[in-house]
């Protein structure tokens, strides 16, 4: 048992250095002087002039602002229909068009982001063709093609959520005269918030992350910062990017400590109160 | 709807089917206004289902369900006059106890005084008074089972739908709780449809029950009726516990009853009440532990070798307090199951283990069966 | 209005199925229409279906991709070296991940929270920088070269990048919290009574980890294993930024092809080609995630 346990922990370190080596590296190495970015200059680092050279690169911001706008439609409209399916496949026992729609939800996920992008843009060409929209690539096709996968990650998130809790409420609040729609909004949906927000925020991120579905429905006109980032670090390590790396690394890993935190004091407070009860018991 | 003993609710021929397993089978039932009508049966025997169907969670394969006259097939949960009580209680844990409450009548458009009103009547009614801005996690189980209540009862709906009420509280709650129940449902003159598969929480509510057996109806009938008459052999086993042995009928019934010659018993059975029986029939004959007199001297009237008295010998005894529990082997080896209770507090007429006794019973205690 | 429940919940269900078909579905039927067309020089750069000579239409089948796609060695070697990769690295997730998911599931309630948040927190910055990040690691005058030269341990700087194993990094690298998350999400569920059990009835622990954990774990290592697998196989950032240049992954084959050469016809024959290929590995998952459901 004990060597076991070891090996696992062992591993556990080794995997969780291996995770973050990287990051780290990365983040040390954007505040060196030197243009190779991994020969440190240590006459003049640390140095925060890639930062400097970051804030003044009209390409990069724009694409930046680009990219926001589109994460921002997509996780939005992502959420509403991934609801809708997660809602469908967890609460409608049998209906046309299951098998279906839960093939449709998962396959996104894994498929190949080359095939996803070209048979988007094949699409979108076609449809051209056919009936005169889109008119061309640019951010409406991107944001489509967007809302298209990330919705099945939505769908997969708010699905076992609503397996994951009692059927019963809903129909007490349908047993006590609420129709089905006010059932939703006034039950089910408060209930599900969490796992909505949560779905919301891997929308977005899985959106403003994108690379390969994005060039190919991207057209000439429009780039997203992934293909930015991309187009720069194609050939070779930029220390710029570095900068802008460590900068988006430092907002995520806030945002994800500080939700843990605050879940880990909600979960405190609940069991604490559940506790009370108990004792209080009459 | 004058006559107050007309049917209230009542089913007809529902039927229930998942695919191929038939989970309630063609029930026909009436439930009487105000009365408490429990229906009871082990797990799979489709009292759930069949419950779900009156509230409209779960529409019948076939048959009808009438409640107060009205055909409930087309009608939606939320518009049915009934409402249910969860076993999980099912309280909203993003609302306070007050605003569950209100849930229902604010579903009606009611106005928020008389909301208000109503919801500090029912919380009084359920002694919860003080905790209507507790969310339910604040709240311990006895206390959540009657937020539970009172969320049901204050639409005051003509029906009240319970699945095992009690079920989720401990042994001492659930007495208590019991007679809380019978009390309200007094009170509000509501008709209640409990669920159960507890035995005792049954005979305590039900003013009927209804016992279920793979998704039919075996018996209805008042608590003593179903102990005393059991009419099958599933029904004699599943309430209470019985003694049952095989027999042949020998000649006919006459006026002191039937004849049963049974060689589990090693004795001739005299059965007082029972419904004309044919000679050589097999039947099955059900006696109750505590029916069974136990003495180490043979009954007065019989001479040793008469009927409804057999010798056996003291294998087991179990000591529970009120009562005791005595096995007994009889000359065939079957065990018999007998109780006494401990009228006196000495031990000095005790029966010990290995001791040769007489038992008896009166003639009205065997119940024949034929199914 | 008040909707009917009925109309709703058709509603509820439509729009979804409605989008994916167009977007998702309907596309595949584009690609595989296209696959079968011949190329020519205009817009688009495809033949179509029907085509109209004296009045009368003449349908336009060309298999010329497919054959072109299977004589060709650079296709061939493409797919087969991306299922070798694919696998590999699916091999070395596991090895790596299932390690870390068990002693994760074993770690105290209080520190299993924040062990999961580590695992999965690099899984929210983006994917495109952590790729970026080894090629500061690996190269040639990168940090693990600087510190190996600096240390003694080697005199020449090692050829690490543009290989297979840099490839293999990257993508257990990237893809690791898909193989931890659902071997965690299996094994945490896991009695510990039983391996007690086992221990009781005389199991040396490893024979008790063989006999008990591991046959229950299946589910989750399939599980992770084709989450892995499946999109591994086409791969497209890694490889373009860490692999090797003589010898590219179908995903990449795929990409040249269509923006590269412009024939479309045979990117989409690639596409379909490797969609055979996945097809198999695709619905074994989505088995195995419907029985997960019904578990619950």
């Amino acid at each position: 048992m004990r060597s076991r346990r070891l090996f696992a922990r062992g591993a556990l370190i080794l995997g969780l250095v291996f995770l973050y080596a990287p990051i780290v590296s990365l983040i040390v190495f954007s505040f060196n002087n030197s243009r190779l970015v991994t020969v440190w200059d240590s006459v003049h680092s640390p140095t925060l002039k890639w930062y400097g050279t970051l804030v003044h690169n009209g390409q990069i911001l724009d694409a930046a602002w680009l990219s926001i706008r589109i994460a921002l439609t997509a996780a939005s409209c992502s959420v509403v229909l991934g609801t809708l399916a997660g809602f469908a496949l967890a609460r409608f026992s049998q209906f046309r068009g299951r098998l279906l729609l839960a093939g449709m939800t998962t396959a996104p996920i894994v498929m190949p982001e080359v095939i996803t992008g070209l048979s988007l843009l094949l699409l979108f060409v076609a449809l051209e063709q056919l009936i005169g929209w889109p008119r061309g690539l640019g951010a409406v096709t991107i944001a489509l093609a967007h809302i298209t996968f990330c919705m099945a990650y939505v769908t997969v998130v708010v699905q076992s959520r609503l397996t994951g809790f009692d059927e019963s409420l809903e129909e007490a609040a349908m047993d006590l005269g609420a129709r089905p729609a006010t059932v939703f909004l006034r039950v089910t949906l408060p209930l599900i918030l969490p796992a909505i927000a949560s779905g919301w925020l891997l929308a977005f991120t899985l959106s403003w992350d994108d690379l390969v579905i994005t060039q190919f429905v991207a057209g000439p006109g429009s780039s997203t910062l992934p293909m930015v980032i991309f187009s720069k670090v194609r050939f070779g390590v930029t220390p710029d990017v570095n900068a802008l790396a460590t900068i988006l690394v430092l907002i995520v890993a806030t945002g994800i400590v500080l939700s843990t935190i605050w879940m880990r004091y909600q979960q405190r407070r609940r069991e604490r109160d559940e506790q009370l009860a108990a004792a209080a018991n009459l | 709807m004058s006559d107050p003993n007309s049917a209230y609710v009542s089913l007809s021929g529902v039927t229930k089917r998942f695919g191929d397993f038939t989970a309630v089978d063609s029930v026909s039932l009436d439930i009487r206004r105000g009365e408490i009508f429990c229906l009871l049966g082990g797990s799979g025997s489709g009292k759930t289902t069949l419950l779900r169907m009156l509230a409209g969670f779960d529409t019948p394969s076939a048959g009808t369900i009438r409640i107060d006259g009205a055909d409930m097939s087309a009608i939606p949960p939320y518009e049915r006059p009934v409402n249910m009580m969860f076993q999980s209680y099912a309280l909203f844990p993003h609302m306070s106890v007050e605003k569950n409450v209100a849930f229902g009548l604010e579903q009606e458009g009611e106005r928020r005084e008389q909301i208000r009103r109503k919801v500090g009547e029912i919380l009084e009614l359920v002694k919860m008074s003080g905790f209507g801005t507790r969310k339910p996690h604040q709240l311990s189980g006895g206390q959540r089972q009657r937020v539970a209540l009172a969320r049901a009862l204050v639409k005051r709906p003509k029906l009240l739908l319970l699945d095992e009420p009690l079920a989720a509280l401990d042994r001492k709650l659930r007495e208590h709780t019991q007679f809380e129940l019978l009390n309200i449902q007094q009170r509000l003159g509501v008709t209640f449809i409990v669920v159960t598969h507890d035995q005792e929480e049954a005979m305590t509510l039900g003013t009927r029950l209804g016992v279920m057996n793979h998704g039919r109806i075996v018996q209805v009938g008042s608590p003593a009726d179903i102990y005393e008459s059991p009419a099958t052999r599933f029904v004699a086993d599943f309430i209470g516990s019985v003694n049952m042995f095989e027999g042949q009928v020998r000649g006919g019934t006459d006026g002191a009853g039937a004849y049963i010659e049974s060689a589990e018993l090693g004795c001739t059975l005299r059965a007082e009440r029972c419904e004309r029986l044919t000679a050589g029939a097999t039947v099955w004959t059900a006696i109750r532990p505590e029916r069974i007199n136990i003495g180490r001297q043979p009954p007065a009237q019989s001479g040793g070798s008469a009927e409804n008295a057999v010798r056996g010998t003291v294998r087991e005894i179990a000591y529970m307090g009120d009562m005791s529990i005595y096995l007994v082997q009889l000359a065939s080896g079957r065990m018999l199951r007998v109780t006494l209770p401990n009228i006196t507090r000495g031990a000095e007429r005790a029966l010990a283990r290995g001791e040769s006794v007489w038992l008896s019973w009166h003639g009205s205690s065997p119940v024949v069966l034929t199914e | 209005m008040r909707l009917s429940a009925r109309t709703g919940r058709r509603l509820v269900a439509g729009i979804p199925i409605l989008w994916l078909l167009v977007l998702f579905l309907i596309p595949f039927v584009i690609v595989f229409r296209i696959s079968i067309a011949d190329v020519r020089l205009a817009i688009p750069p495809y033949t179509p279906l029907v085509s109209w000579h004296h009045g009368a239409g003449h349908l336009e089948l060309h298999w010329d991709a497919y054959q072109f796609l299977f004589t060709d060695p650079l296709y061939v070697s493409s797919y087969l070296y991306s299922l070798k990769v694919a696998a590999v690295s699916t091999l070395c997730c596991l090895a790596l991940g299932y390690p870390m998911a068990y002693a994760i599931a074993r770690a105290g309630p209080g520190t299993r929270p924040l062990l999961l948040m580590l695992i999965v927190l690099p899984f929210w910055t983006s994917f495109l920088l952590r790729v970026y990040a080894w090629i500061g690691l690996l190269n040639n005058n990168g940090v693990i070269n600087n510190v190996l030269l600096y240390l003694g341990v080697i005199r020449q700087p090692l050829a690490l990048m543009q290989t297979d194993f840099a490839v293999y990094i990257g993508i257990v690298y990237s893809y690791l919290p898909f193989m931890i998350l659902p071997l965690y999400a299996n094994l945490e569920k896991h009695d510990l009574a039983l391996l007690e059990a086992a221990a009781d009835l005389g199991a040396r622990p490893w024979r008790a980890f063989l006999a008990v954990t591991l046959p229950q774990s299946l589910p989750g290592i399939f599980a992770g294993a084709l989450l892995v697998f499946i999109p591994a196989v086409g791969e497209y950032v890694i490889p373009t930024l860490l692999g090797r240049p003589d010898q590219l992954m179908i995903g990449r084959v795929l990409s040249d092809e269509f923006f590269e050469n412009r024939d479309w016809p045979v990117a989409s024959a690639v596409a379909i080609v490797m969609l055979a290929l996945l097809v198999v590995p695709i619905l074994l998952l989505q088995r195995l995630e419907r029985r997960q459901l019904g578990a619950q």
